[in-house]
């Protein structure tokens, strides 16, 4: 699997690893004084098409993190799946940015701008920054006044190649060009109103920008990662898990967790609906097995002491949707051992499966008859573990996280 | 422009921002957590609401989250990496000479009134970057590189808010 991004606090701790965290915040603020963002006259000016130094910076920044991030990820250094990618609620995303753009034009400073202003001795910057925790101090008291807003068209983990149905690399490639397309007529723009001739660009800037062309071509030739080229980058380690039972959980593991209040069991029920409406675990999630993929995405999103664990009749079905996941980096995925005719076979009264044992059964399919569709109301769908004898051989280990939680403005 | 004659010019901002890039992308490489400023002054500010008044803070959902019982606000990479900004700011202005007590504005506006403008502007800024649920570097750049649909929409949002006020607030600038 990708090596990156790192799991930075299993290599270095806790504490530690914010070591690393501030050294590419003072990389961040250098740069972003170098560049002039510290002198607000200057930031203002994009607004009056005088120095668009602010859509340069960020625009050329843009392009060359999504170029080099995109790069890795069809290279399989880099797992994007492990990126943090903020999630779009898309209206309050909208007001906040009217409101923050408003900001800009009175304030001259944006949040990161005004820090490097204040270390610089920028006396509005550091007006700016009383501001900004002013501004923060009134959200926190009055969000709760319209909490359905602030929580409202809320999308998820929503990429543009999603939107507009086209590959990574062909969104990344139009994204690079028209960025420097954009370039050339903001030069032009500048020289106009100034009223001066252009400004002679540096001898690099033709070549690095035909470079970075190249390397987003690349990207999009070599393409992202597909599910199975994902698994296949951890074939070799995954599935001697699987052949050793490292990651198939006893009925008996499964519901001593699922009544631990630390540990957060989402049971992912992969098979059909008809079977699921029958009997399933109380709390089981139904996602068949052909839109497994598609929500492990959202999954990414649950709490870090969530265990998932996969069944389906027998184990065929769960282990095809622990291979997908388990591709996808989902962390502390389960099978459940012998699926849930085993649980049925372990849990459910002994009368009950006397009577309704079908015999000469296909693989993958319920040993059980259900006369009605019991859904999660049967006895055994949350049998209680009081009264039972849990002995089992534990495997569940709780990993470490590795997908961001928070990001960007966390 | 008020600058020290000694000051050292700006990077070329096609050079600085290629720089901006690469460290965006290492830090997306790294940690897989992108830029970010507004989450850390937040947490820095609930950490002090913390201290004035814990109570308060334990009856508001939106604190309580950061700052909530025994949870440390300042236990987050964010906070690093905003103090980060801060000393890096201080690096590179050292090293440009640009580091002077000085206030940036139009020529027709007293300083005073600039002030009055940078907390105003600022504290939509800080509301409007809690609401959108991050700034300019977090949801705008880092959001941007990584292609999240609401970052691309929330930057045009951004540009779209300045460009239409701007030719108010001229005179503040010119």
């Amino acid at each position: 699997m990708a090596t990156f991004p790192l799991p930075l606090a299993d290599l270095l701790g806790h504490w530690s690893s914010y070591v690393v965290y501030a050294l590419i915040g003072i990389a961040f603020g250098m740069t972003l004084e170098s560049a002039g963002f510290g002198n607000s006259k200057l930031l203002a000016a994009q607004f009056y098409f005088k120095d668009m130094r602010v859509f340069k910076v960020m625009f050329t920044a843009i392009i060359v993190a999504m170029t080099l991030i995109f790069l890795s990820s069809a290279l399989g250094i880099l797992d994007y799946n492990l990126i943090w990618v903020p999630p779009t609620y898309l209206w309050p995303g909208i007001v906040g940015g009217l409101v923050m753009g408003v900001g800009f034009i009175i304030g001259g400073f944006c949040p990161g701008t005004s820090l490097v202003g204040l270390a610089t001795g920028k006396l509005d910057a550091i007006m700016f920054v009383f501001g900004v925790l002013f501004g923060i101090y009134l959200f926190g008291e009055s969000v709760s006044a319209y909490a359905v807003f602030f929580d409202s068209s809320y999308m998820g983990r929503f990429t543009l190649p999603e939107l507009f149905n086209a590959s990574y690399g062909t969104v990344v490639f139009i994204i690079v060009v028209a960025a420097l397309a954009l370039f050339v007529v903001s030069e032009k723009v500048e020289a106009k109103v100034n009223n001066r001739p252009q400004q002679k660009l540096p001898a690099w800037s033709k070549p690095a920008a035909g470079a970075l062309i190249v390397l987003a071509i690349v990207a999009l030739v070599i393409g992202q990662p597909s599910n199975e080229d994902r698994w296949q980058a951890i074939a070799g380690e995954s599935q001697a898990k699987l052949d050793q039972r490292e990651v198939q959980i006893a009925p008996a593991e499964l519901l001593k967790y699922m009544n631990d209040s630390k540990i957060k069991i989402m049971p992912l029920d992969v098979r059909e609906e008809r079977y699921f409406n029958q009997f399933h675990l109380r709390g089981a999630l139904n996602v068949p097995l052909r839109s497994v993929q598609e929500k492990a995405e959202e999954l990414q999103f649950e709490l870090a002491n969530t265990v998932f664990v996969t069944m389906s009749n027998d184990e065929v079905g769960a282990t095809e949707a622990w291979k997908i996941l388990k591709a996808e980096s989902l962390p502390n995925i389960y099978v459940l051992e012998g699926g849930i005719n085993a649980w049925l076979e372990t849990y459910a009264a002994d009368s009950f499966a006397e009577q309704d044992r079908i015999s000469g059964r296909q693989p993958d399919q319920l040993a059980y008859k259900f006369k009605a569709a019991t859904g999660s109301r049967h006895p055994a769908a949350e049998p209680n573990p009081n009264f039972l004898d849990l002995k089992f051989e534990p495997k569940v280990i709780l990993e470490l996280k590795r997908a961001p939680v928070s990001g960007g403005c966390g | 422009m008020s600058q020290q004659s000694s000051a050292r010019p700006y990077m070329n901002p096609y050079l600085a921002g290629t720089v901006l890039g690469l460290v965006l992308f290492l830090a997306f490489f790294i940690t897989g957590s992108g830029l970010g400023a507004s989450g850390g002054l937040n947490r820095l500010l609930v950490y002090v609401q913390n201290l004035i008044n814990p109570e308060h803070v334990d009856q508001v959902a939106y604190l309580l989250k950061m700052a909530g019982g025994n949870a440390n606000p300042l236990d987050s990479w964010i906070v690093f990496l905003t103090v980060g900004t801060v000393f890096g700011g201080l690096i590179s202005g050292l090293m440009g000479r640009r580091v002077k007590f000085e206030t940036n504005k139009g020529p027709q506006i007293s300083n005073g009134t600039r002030w009055f403008m940078a907390f105003i502007g600022g504290a939509l800024m800080g509301y409007g970057a809690r609401l959108a649920r991050g700034c300019t570097s977090g949801q705008g750049l880092s959001g941007g590189a990584g292609l999240s649909v609401g970052s691309w929409a929330f930057m045009f949002a951004v540009f779209a808010g300045a460009y239409a006020l701007a030719y108010f607030f001229r005179k503040f600038w010119n």
